[in-house]
C-alpha cells in the first residue's frame, strides 16, 4: 500500500509542480493545492500505514493507527485552508487591480531597478 | 616674560604626571611603563575635541592645538631610546576579546621605536607646515584635523600592536582615514577617483593580509608576533608557509606601492600636500615596509621570500625612477620617486633577509642600510613635498612645463628643494648619499651569494640597481632645475610669485637640516635608532645592538665599488638629463592601452558590466523563471545526495497490504488529478480539485483517521465554495501563448520533482531508525490526560501549543482577507491602472 501511496503523491506532486509553473494564476493557485494534499498525504505514509483501528481507546483494541501524524496533518490542513483563502482573495484584488492573470505580465515595475 | 616660561614648563610636566607616566622595574631590571599603550589613542580622543575647538576659537588656527599632541607623543617616546638602545622592549596590553585572545598590546622594540619617532616627528612638522598651508577661512580644517589624527592613532597602532588582529584593524583604519583625507576636496572628481582607488587596492590587500594572520594564527595557535616569531622554526615546514607568506606580502605590497599595485599613489596626490607629505611619503606607504620588517624573522629565511622582497623590490625601484621622468606634475613626479624609493627600501630589507643563510657581514649591511634608508628618504621626501605644495601655493601651478626661474625669487626654497634633491639623487654632503652608497655595495654584494641561483642571476641585480639610480639623478635634477632654473615665466603664472611665508618653510627647512646633519653625524643615529630596529627585524643573530659591527663612513677610498658607481652614475645621469628631450619619444613606445592604470579601469569597467550582465541574465523578474531555479535545485540535490550517500532503500516487508478500496481509490484520485491539469474550463478544474480532496478524504478513512476524514471533508467544501466564489471575478483558464518548448521544460522539473518525492517517501518509511512516539500517547491517553480519542487529546493536551497558533494563523488569515477586500487604497490604484 505504501508503494502505491508513494507513486501517487510522487504524481500529485508532478501535477502541482507543472501547474505551478504555468503562466496563469488560476493555474497557479490550483498547484499549491494540489501540493497541500500530497503534503498531507506524505506526511501519513511516512508515518506507516498499518494499523487495523482507528486511534480511539475501546476496550480489546490494541493496534491503533498512529494518532501523532494525523495530529500533525490536521494542523496542516486548517493551516493550508487559511493560506489557500488568503491566496483566493489575494489574486481576485489583483485582478481587479492590474486587470490580468498572466504571470508574464506580473514581473514587477522596471522603473524601481 | 620668565613667569610665562616657567608656568609652560610647570604645565608640560604636570601633564607628563597626569598621564600616569609612573615607571618601574620588572624582574630583569627593565623600565616597564604603565599602560602606555592607551597613548596609541592619544591622537584619537583629541580627534573629538577637534570640532569644538573649529567651531567655538574662531581666531585661532585649529592646527595650532593639534600640534601638542604629537609633538608631547615624540617628546615622550624619545625617553624610550636608552631602552631600546641596550636592546631592551617595552610592553603594555589592554585585553579586548580575551576569550579569542585579542588584545591591544604595545611593544616597543628598535623597530616600532624607529616608525614611532618617525610618524609623530614627521607628524609634527606637517601640522606646523598644514598651519600655514591651509586656510582659515576657506578650508573646512575641523574635519581635516580630524581624519588626520585619526591617521596618526591608526599608524601608531600598527607599528606598536604586537597582537595580528589589532595591527589588522590599525592598517585598514589607515586605509579608511587615507580614503577621507585624499578625498578631502570632495567636490573634485579626480580626489573621489584617486580616493576610491587608493582604497579599492589598499584593502584588497588589507584582506589578503588578514587571511595571512588567520593562517599564521592557526599554525602557531597565536596571535601574538613576538611568540609567532619564537616559533620561526617550526613554522618553516608547515603547509600553510608559503601561502600565508604569500598573502602577508600581498598586503604590504599594495601598502607600500610596490609593482604592481603602484598605480594608486600617484592618484592620491589629488589629497592636500600636506597629506601627501606625510602619508603619502614619510609613513603610511612604509607601513608595508614595517610589515616586512617585522615578519622577516618569521618568513625571512624562505627563499620565496627573499626573491620576492628583492626582486619586487628592485622592479618597483627601476620602473618608479624610470616613469618619474615622464612626468609634468611635481607631485607626481615625487609619487613616483616614492614608489621607486619605497622598491629600494624593500629590496635591500630581502637582500638582508639573506644574512639567515651566510655569515658574510654584506647582508647585515643590507638591513642596515634599509633602515637607514627609510629614515633618510622621510627627511628628503617630506622637505621635497613641503617645496612642491609651497610652489603651488605661491604660484597656483604644478605643472612643470609651465614653471621656471623660480631661484630668484624663492631662494629658500631652492635651497631646501636642491638640498633635498641631491640628497634623492645619491650626493654627498646629504644622507641620501650614505644610503646610496650602502645600498650599491649590498646589490654588487648579491651576485656572489651561492644559494637560491643567486649565482646565476644574481648578476641583474646590481645592474637593474644602477641604472635605477641613474634615472633616480636624472628625475631629481629634473624636478628642482626646470622647476627653479631656466627662463621665468613668470608672467605667465596664475599667481604672482614670491617667497613663501616663513612659517611654511619652518619644517622644510629642519627637514633639510636634518637631511645634512645626519650625513655628519650617521653613527650616532646608527647607535640609537638604526642598529636597535635592525636588531628587531633579525633577532636570532645578534645578543644586543652593539654587537652589530657596522660603521658608516662618508669615504671608503678609492678601491670602493660604491665611490666608482657614484661617479658613473652622476656622469650618465647629467647626459641623461640633458638630452630628455632626445629620448623623452621612448615613454611612447609603451601604447596607452597597456599600461597599468588602464588594466585597473578596464578590470573596474568589466567587473561591473560582467556583473550586471549576470545579474540580468538571471533575474528575469518572472517568478517561473525563480520557481524553476529552486525546483530544479531541490530535485536534483535532493536525488544526487540519496544515490550518493546511498541512502535510498526500499523494504517491500514493512509495506502494507493493498486492499481493494485503496486501489479504487487511487483510480479516482488519479482521474481527478487528470482532470485538473488538463481542464479547459475553470468549472470543470475547480470540479476535479474537489475530486481530489474528496478522494484524499476517502484515504483518510481508508487509513483510519475518522478526524482527518470529517476535517478533510468539510474543509473541501469550504474550499470549492470559497474557489467558486473567487473564480466568478477572475477569467477563465488561458494559456497566454505559453511554448511548447516551455511546456516540455515544465514537464521535465516537475516529474523530477515527483520522483524526489516518491523515492523520499519510500526510504524514508523503510528505514526507520527508532520506534515511533506514540507509544506513549497511546498508553497513557486515558491515564494522563482522561481522553479516549487519542487525535484530540494530542491536539488540545500534549500538542495544544501547536493548535493555540493554527488558530492564530485562521484569525490572522481572516483578519487579512477582510483586509484585503475592504481596504482600497484608491489613490494609488488609480495611478497604477493609469500605468
Amino acid at each position: 500500500m505504501e508503494l502505491l501511496l508513494a507513486i501517487l503523491i510522487g504524481i500529485l506532486f508532478t501535477a502541482a509542480v507543472y501547474l505551478i509553473l504555468s503562466r496563469s494564476l488560476l493555474k497557479v493557485i490550483l498547484g499549491t493545492s494540489l501540493l497541500s494534499h500530497g503534503a498531507h498525504l506524505l506526511i501519513l505514509t511516512m508515518g506507516g500505514l498499518g494499523g487495523s483501528a482507528p486511534p480511539v481507546l475501546i476496550d480489546g483494541v490494541t493496534d491503533f493507527a498512529d494518532p501523532l501524524p494525523q495530529a500533525l496533518i490536521l494542523t496542516a490542513i486548517v493551516i493550508s485552508f487559511g493560506v489557500t483563502a488568503v491566496i483566493l482573495v489575494m489574486a481576485y484584488r489583483m485582478y481587479s487591480v492590474h486587470k490580468t492573470d498572466n504571470m508574464n505580465e506580473l514581473r514587477g515595475n522596471d522603473e524601481h531597478d | 616674560m620668565q613667569f610665562k616660561m616657567f608656568c609652560a614648563i610647570l604645565t608640560i610636566t604636570s601633564t607628563y604626571r597626569l598621564l600616569g607616566f609612573y615607571t618601574l622595574k620588572n624582574m630583569d631590571g627593565r623600565r616597564i611603563l604603565l599602560e602606555f599603550v592607551l597613548l596609541i589613542f592619544l591622537p584619537f580622543v583629541f580627534a573629538i575635541l577637534v570640532p569644538f575647538a573649529y567651531k567655538y576659537i574662531k581666531g585661532i588656527h585649529t592646527g595650532w592645538f593639534v600640534l601638542l599632541v604629537p609633538l608631547v607623543l615624540f617628546g615622550y617616546y624619545l625617553s624610550f631610546i636608552p631602552l631600546t638602545m641596550d636592546g631592551g622592549h617595552a610592553i603594555s596590553e589592554i585585553k579586548w576579546i580575551p576569550t579569542l585572545g585579542i588584545a591591544f598590546t604595545s611593544y616597543i622594540d628598535g623597530l616600532s621605536l624607529l616608525f614611532t619617532l618617525l610618524i609623530t616627528g614627521i607628524g609634527s612638522l606637517v601640522v606646523l607646515y598644514s598651519i600655514f598651508y591651509m586656510d582659515k577661512k576657506k578650508e573646512n580644517l575641523g574635519s581635516f584635523y580630524v581624519y588626520l589624527l585619526l591617521f596618526m592613532t591608526a599608524m601608531l597602532g600598527v607599528v606598536q600592536s604586537d597582537n595580528t588582529m589589532t595591527l589588522y584593524l590599525f592598517w585598514e583604519l589607515t586605509s579608511i582615514s587615507s580614503f577621507l583625507l585624499i578625498g578631502y576636496w570632495y567636490t573634485r572628481d579626480k580626489s573621489r577617483f584617486g580616493a576610491l582607488k587608493s582604497m579599492m587596492i589598499t584593502v584588497f590587500g588589507g584582506l589578503m593580509m588578514l587571511g595571512g594572520f588567520i593562517l599564521l594564527s592557526i599554525m602557531g595557535d597565536t596571535f601574538s608576533i613576538r611568540e609567532l616569531i619564537a616559533q620561526a622554526p617550526e613554522l618553516v615546514n608547515h603547509p600553510y608557509f608559503t601561502l600565508a607568506l604569500i598573502l602577508i606580502l600581498l598586503g604590504a605590497f599594495t601598502k607600500s606601492a610596490q609593482f604592481p599595485f603602484y598605480i594608486w599613489l600617484p592618484d592620491a596626490m589629488e589629497a592636500p600636500t600636506p597629506v601627501s607629505a606625510y602619508l603619502h611619503s614619510a609613513t603610511m606607504v612604509k607601513a608595508g615596509i614595517y610589515l616586512v620588517a617585522r615578519f622577516t624573522p618569521i618568513f625571512g629565511t624562505s627563499s620565496t621570500w627573499i626573491w620576492l622582497v628583492t626582486g619586487i623590490g628592485l622592479l618597483t625601484l627601476f620602473w618608479g625612477s624610470f616613469f618619474a621622468v615622464k612626468q609634468t606634475d611635481l607631485k607626481a613626479i615625487l609619487a613616483f620617486s616614492t614608489v621607486s624609493q619605497l622598491g629600494l627600501i624593500m629590496s635591500l630589507l630581502g637582500a638582508g633577509a639573506i644574512s639567515y643563510h651566510t655569515t658574510e657581514a654584506m647582508f647585515a649591511f643590507a638591513t642596515y642600510a634599509a633602515i637607514f634608508h627609510l629614515i633618510n628618504h622621510a627627511t628628503f621626501k617630506g622637505g621635497l613635498f613641503m617645496i612642491a605644495g609651497i610652489i603651488d601655493h605661491e604660484t597656483g601651478t604644478r605643472d612643470i612645463r609651465k614653471l621656471g626661474g623660480l631661484m630668484s625669487i624663492m631662494p629658500l626654497s631652492f635651497t631646501v628643494a636642491l638640498i633635498g634633491s641631491l640628497s634623492m639623487a645619491g650626493l654627498p654632503p646629504f644622507n641620501g648619499f650614505l644610503s646610496k652608497e650602502m645600498f650599491l655595495e649590498s646589490m654588487v654584494a648579491l651576485q656572489h651569494f651561492e644559494l637560491f641561483q643567486f649565482d646565476t642571476w644574481g648578476i641583474l641585480f646590481p645592474i637593474v640597481a644602477w641604472v635605477a639610480s641613474v634615472f633616480t639623478f636624472t628625475y631629481s635634477l629634473y624636478f628642482v632645475l626646470k622647476t627653479f632654473l631656466g627662463q621665468g615665466k613668470v608672467d605667465q603664472l596664475p599667481k604672482r610669485p614670491h617667497e613663501a611665508p616663513i612659517g611654511m618653510l619652518v619644517a622644510p627647512v629642519i627637514l633639510a637640516s636634518l637631511v645634512i646633519i645626519i650625513f655628519f653625524i650617521p653613527n650616532v643615529l646608527g647607535k640609537w635608532v638604526i642598529k636597535p630596529a635592525v636588531m628587531a627585524v633579525q633577532p636570532t643573530l645578534y645578543g644586543s645592538p652593539a654587537d652589530i659591527n657596522i660603521h658608516v663612513s662618508a669615504w671608503h677610498g678609492f678601491d670602493s665599488v660604491g665611490l666608482w658607481l657614484t661617479v658613473a652614475i652622476v656622469i650618465i645621469g647629467s647626459l641623461l638629463y640633458l638630452t630628455i628631450p632626445k629620448w623623452q619619444p621612448l615613454y611612447k613606445i609603451q601604447p596607452a592601452k597597456l599600461s597599468l592604470n588602464e588594466g585597473y579601469d578596464a578590470l573596474m569597467r568589466g567587473s561591473e558590466k560582467g556583473m550586471n550582465r549576470l545579474s540580468r541574465a538571471f533575474m528575469t523578474g518572472l517568478i517561473r523563471t525563480y520557481l524553476l531555479y529552486m525546483f530544479a535545485f531541490l530535485s536534483v540535490t535532493v536525488i544526487a545526495v540519496l544515490f550518493i550517500k546511498d541512502a535510498f532503500v526500499v523494504d517491500m516487508n514493512s509495506f502494507a497490504a493493498i486492499t481493494l478500496y485503496g486501489a479504487l481509490n487511487a483510480v479516482i484520485l488519479l482521474l481527478s488529478i487528470g482532470f485538473v491539469v488538463f481542464a479547459k474550463s475553470r468549472l470543470a478544474a475547480i470540479i476535479a480539485l474537489g475530486g481530489v480532496g474528496y478522494s484524499v478524504a476517502l484515504f483518510f478513512v481508508i487509513f483510519k483517521a475518522p478526524d482527518l476524514a470529517l476535517t478533510q471533508l468539510v474543509i473541501e467544501t469550504v474550499s470549492v465554495a470559497l474557489f467558486l466564489l473567487a473564480f466568478k471575478h477572475l477569467p477563465a483558464l488561458n494559456e497566454h501563448g505559453e511554448t511548447k518548448k516551455n511546456k516540455v521544460v515544465n514537464l521535465i522539473i516537475s516529474l523530477s520533482v515527483g520522483v524526489m518525492v516518491t523515492l523520499v517517501a519510500l526510504s524514508s518509511h523503510s528505514q526507520k531508525l527508532i520506534p515511533s512516539i506514540s507509544q506513549y500517547y497511546k498508553d497513557t491517553v486515558a491515564t494522563e490526560a482522561g481522553g479516549g480519542n487519542i487525535v484530540n487529546v494530542i491536539l488540545v493536551d500534549y500538542r495544544g501549543f501547536d493548535t493555540l497558533f493554527e488558530i492564530a494563523v485562521l484569525a490572522i488569515a481572516g483578519i487579512a482577507v477582510l483586509g484585503m477586500i475592504r481596504l482600497r487604497v484608491s489613490r494609488k490604484e488609480t495611478t497604477d491602472e493609469n500605468k
